[in-house]
Formats: structure tokens, sequence, C-alpha cells
């Protein structure tokens, strides 16, 4: 009997008893589908954060200041001490110290609240150079960016994020209008395209942007330091190269050694790497309950397939009898178990694909189905079907035709 | 005439914990090619032990069986398996039909396990319907057919291979008077044909349509005669 025989009559033994079958396909499909879900949301999530990452600029080195020690010996985080200055930024942009840096950055960063007649919108500040445009990849949708010569005057001018705009004019055009923050009256010059990042209402796409020494005079700050100065490297092979220079730059600079630093870098690959971490961990977890329930499934295969050998231990003699060697009845038992599986798995793919078109718009969260892990469901789904399926096999394989044909 | 069936010194030994129960206690009987041959007994004298050996279903404790030549007495499940196969058609009772598939369908089984390619194993099951005078009713499934006719599929079943031993278990024992006669008449034309029939009942009137008689009790052979209808006339 060769192994297409053998499918064929598998097949008409599931058909045969079509409510079982399609409840034990059913464990199947549930656990696969699940499957294909669960990891198609965790790349989702690890997509839309790469996205979020990329938004932020190519080639990008974020330096953040280091931590305070108070009197009291309490330390601050990253970010809580005032030691990256604007002079800092100045000296990062020295093509000689730092060779592989083609464009620096500097950012403060305050909350304000803007207003615009009737109307106010608490945003964040971000006072800068005019180099931040290109360092952070954003475009402007309307207007123009600041000047250089506007930025070292400190002009009264904003360029304002495409959220922040559409708060404070709605559907007017914001460029040419005033904005006034605590008395002092802005021009808007430009608005910001969104920032591209999958997920809108980011803080990427609300904010205000000024010269740095405008942004000084508006919070009255005078020490000019600075929270960020973003760096952007030549190109993504020189990044590791500006890291270092900058590192050693920075270091001599605070009279430090890059052991004890008192500023840190972040690359965007150190981000997505955070970023993964959280989500493989949520995937792992997700993904360890969805194969239980495959596994549940894979057990309802063993257990149909035990009644259906106990149910057809006549059919089985009779077989045996008419000369079916015991390797053709445990060969046929394992493939109608491996039929069982696949077709859980086939439908198992199908409702999870159909799943990841759908549930994107029920929960505003993507959901990339990689066909790596479809054709591993697929191959877990028949190996499950095989597995579970060889116990039952060879119970059927070891019956004596005597006592199979005299069993009533 | 050669040998189809030769039995030397069988005996077969159940156990059962420590119980020990001897079903046959040495047979010897040679059955040739072509005769038609009924064994009968009361239940427990060991007919049913002895279907199971000549079946190959079971092997004997100790002694020898040879089947068309071919000594059987020490071989596996597989080769078993095949021997069933090729030498020996089974009739039973119960008819053992598989109830979800066609006459055709339950005729062509032992040709699969033979290894026939598809389209003979159709033309071959249906001209052993067509033998059986069910040539008609290819496309029925068992319940859709009388309990006699149910009997002539699986006789169909017996005979599609070609096999040198038919060997019928109670044929006749589920089924009433008119079919009983429709399947004795079915075995009289096949051994008129030449074929080498075995088989096991406890009605006389059955084994009578025999050419021999072999009577079984407590597990031995007590009386190994002619048929009175084929006997000459003095014989007893």
């Amino acid at each position: 009997m060769n192994w297409w025989e053998t499918v064929r009559s598998g097949l008409a033994a599931i058909r045969s008893h079509r409510l079982r079958s399609s409840l034990t396909v059913l464990g199947i499909v549930i656990g696969i589908s699940s499957v294909i879900l669960t990891v198609g949301l965790g790349q989702g999530a690890q997509k839309e954060v790469e996205d979020q990452i990329d938004a932020l600029g190519s080639n990008l080195l974020i330096v953040s200041p280091g931590s305070t020690t108070d009197s009291s010996g309490m330390r601050g985080g990253f970010g809580s001490a005032s030691t990256l200055t604007v002079a800092d930024a100045s000296a990062l942009a020295d093509r000689t110290a730092v060779p592989d840096v083609v464009r620096v950055a500097p950012a403060t960063t305050s909350s304000v609240s803007l207003v615009n007649g009737e109307t106010n919108w608490t945003t964040s500040l971000v006072g800068t150079t005019t180099d931040w445009l290109d360092v952070r990849s954003r475009e402007l949708s309307a207007g123009r960016f600041f000047t250089a010569a506007e930025a070292a005057s400190g002009a009264s001018v904003v360029v304002i994020g495409p959220d922040t705009a559409s708060e404070l004019f709605g559907r007017q055009s914001p460029v040419g209008q005033q904005l006034s923050v605590d008395g002092t009256r802005l021009t808007v010059v430009g608005v910001l395209s969104s920032s591209g990042a999958s997920s809108s209402g980011t803080s990427e796409d609300d904010l205000g942007v000024v010269p740095v020494g405008t942004a000084d005079a508006l919070t009255g700050t005078t020490t000019s330091t600075v929270s960020t100065i973003y760096v952007e490297a030549a190109s993504e092979d020189l990044l590791a190269a500006a890291h270092q220079e900058v590192q050693a730059l920075l270091a001599s600079r605070h009279g430090v050694t890059t052991a004890d630093a008192d500023f840190s870098i972040a690359t965007q690959d150190s981000l997505v790497e955070t970023a993964n971490e959280t989500n493989r961990t949520f995937t792992v977890l997700l993904g360890g309950v969805a194969a239980i329930s495959l596994l549940v499934g894979g057990i309802g295969v063993m257990n149909i397939m035990l009644v259906s050998v106990t149910e057809r231990i006549r059919e089985i003699g009779l077989r045996k009898a008419l000369g079916a060697a015991p390797t053709v009845i445990r060969r046929q038992f394992l493939v109608e178990a491996s039929l069982l599986g696949l077709t859980g798995g086939l439908v198992g793919v199908l409702v999870g694909v159909i799943g990841a078109q759908v549930l994107p718009h029920l929960i505003d969260q993507a959901v990339a189905v990689s066909a790596l892990a479809t054709l591993a469901a697929l191959a877990t789904s028949l190996a499950l079907g095989v597995g579970f399926g060889v116990y039952p096999a060879s119970r059927a394989a070891r019956l004596t035709p005597i006592d199979a044909l005299r069993s009533e | 005439m050669s040998a189809i069936i030769e039995l030397e010194g069988v005996r077969k030994t159940y156990r059962t914990g420590s119980m020990e129960f001897e079903a046959l206690r040495g047979v010897d009987i040679r059955i040739d090619e072509g005769e038609y041959v009924a064994v009968i007994g009361p239940s427990g004298s060991g007919k049913s032990t002895l279907m199971n050996l000549l079946g190959c279903l079971d092997l004997p404790s100790e002694g020898r069986y040879v089947l068309a030549g071919e000594d059987t007495s020490r071989l596996d499940e597989a080769a078993l398996a095949a021997i069933r196969n090729r030498r020996i058609g089974f009739v039973f009772q119960q008819f053992h039909l598989l109830p979800s598939m066609t006459a055709w369908r339950n005729v062509e089984l032992p040709l699969i396990y033979a290894g026939v390619p598809r389209a003979e194993r159709k033309e071959r099951a249906v001209s052993a319907l067509t033998r059986v005078g069910l040539g008609d009713r290819i496309d029925h499934r068992p319940g859709e057919l009388s309990g006699g006719q149910q009997q002539r599929v699986a006789v169909a079943r017996a005979l599609v291979t070609e096999p040198a031993l038919l060997l019928a278990d109670e044929p006749t024992g589920n089924l009433d008077s008119r079919s009983t006669r429709d399947v004795l008449g079915l075995f009289d034309e096949l051994h008129t044909s030449g074929r080498t029939i075995v088989l096991i009942t406890h009605e006389p009137e059955v084994a009578a349509r025999a050419q021999r008689n072999l009577v079984f009790d407590d597990g031995r052979i007590t009386v190994d005669r002619p048929t009175a209808a084929v006997a000459p006339a003095g014989a007893s």
C-alpha cells in the first residue's frame, strides 16, 4: 500500500466522522492561529518602535548629561545633571577634532504655554540651531526653518509641529501668524511635517522649535546648558568612530575619563535594542500561552485517535486478516493523525492571517505576519499530528487480528 | 493431487495466568487441492482454534503447518500478513464488511495490500462481484444489501486475490434459510470450478454439502470421513 493510497484512505476516514474531526481540528486551529497572531503582534510592535526610532534621524548619536550627586549623596539618573553646554555643541562641530561628525544640534527642552488669541496650548519648546532639521531628518510642510542669522541673534521666530499647528490654528495657515509665550510675541515661520512614525500623537509632532538663544530668553535661563546634543555621523559605518570621537572630546573638555563620564551617548541601535527587549519579553510570554493551547490541541488529536482505534478495532482486525502488515496499519493511523494536524495548521494559518488583517482595526496595534513563523506553525501542526499519533498508531498496529475480529 | 494444507502434530496451548488450556492436542491433517472440507464439532472442541491456525491468524504452539508448500510455523507478523493476503480468502460469520465503503471498494481491499495498481484493482473487484452474481450492485454500500448479498460480497472479497484456500468460518451462521441456500450454492459452484474450500460449521446440513467432514472433539479429530452425498454406497 503506497503513501498516496494511505493518504486517500486517511482522508476518507476523517470525512466519515465530520463533526468529530472538525472539533479535533478546531483545537489545532486555535493553537496555530493564536501563535501566529501573538508572534505577529510582537513583531508588529517591534517594527513600530523601529519606525519611531528611525524617524529620529539616521546615523544619530544622542548625547545626554550625566547624573548629579547632591550633598547627601543622592544620585539622580542620567540627564539630571547640567553638564552639557552650547559650547560643547560648538566644539563637537569642529571637523578637525571630530572628523566623522557632519552636523551637531544642541537642544534645550522646556514646557511652555503657547497662546494664539483666545486659544492656548501647552507643549514642549525646543531651543536649538539650524542643523536640528537635518540632524533629526525632519521636513517642513509649510514655510521655512529659522535661518542662521535668526539663530545667532535669537530672533523671535518659531517653527511648530503639525499637531501643535492644528491645536492652535485649526485649519488656518499658521505661517506668518503671531503666538505669544508669557507675553513675548513669536512669529510662526514654518510648520513641520509629521515625523512619519507610524503612530500619531507622539511628542515628535507636538512641539515648538526656536533658536537656542530665544529659548533661553523665554525661560529666563542664563547658564546656556542644554538637555541633549544630537550628533549626526557622516555615515552609518562611521557611527562607531563618531561615537568614540565624541566621547573622547567631551571627556577631555569636562576633564573626566571615559569610565566616569558625566554624560552618556546613546545610539539608535541601543534605543532599538532596549525597546525590542521589552517586546521580546511580551512575545515570549504570549507565545508561550499560545504554545500551551497548541499542546492542548495536540492532546485532543491523540485522544480522538485513541477513540478511533478503539472504535475501529474490528476494521483493524479485518484489514490485518486481509493482509495488512503491522507497519501498514501503523502508517495508516499516523497519516490520519498527521492529516488532522496539518488540516488544523492550514486552517489556523488562514484564520491567523485574516485575524492579522482585521485586528489592527480593532486594537490600533500593528500585526506583522512573518512567513517564517507561518511555516514554523505549519511544521509544528504536522509534527503535533505525528507526535501525538504515534501512541494510538502503535496500539492499533499491535492488536492481534483474532482479538480485533472477535471484539463486539 | 498436491497438498494445500499439511498439519503435522499441531498443538495449541493458551495460557491465562497460571491456567493452561490445551485447545488442540495433536492434530494431523492433509487437505489436497480442490477438496471441499467441512470441520464440525461442538463449541469448545477446538475448531475455531484450528480455523485461526489454518488462516495464519495464529501460530501453533507445537508442530508444523505447511500451506501451499510454505512452512508458516516460524514466521513473524508481517510475513504472516503477506501469506494471508496471497494464499487465503476469508469468509466470516459477521461478514466483516466496512460499512462506509461501497461493495467494490470492500472487495478491492486485499488487492490494495497486495500492491495491485488502481485500474487493475477495480477491474478485478468488479469481475469478482460479477462472479458471485452482484455485478449490478458494485456501488451499493453494505447497509443497502441483504444479509445474503453482503455475504456474497465477502465471498467476492475472498476470491479476488485468487487464493489457494477459501476459509469460511460459520459463513451461514447469520443468514436466513434462503440466503443460506444461496451462499452454499455459490460454494458448490466454486468447488466445481476447482477451488479448495475449508468450511467451519456446527450445522449438519451445511456440513453435508461438503465432500469430506472432519469431526472435532476435545482438541482432536475423532472422525475423518467423506460425506454421504459423495461417498460410495456402504461407506460409513
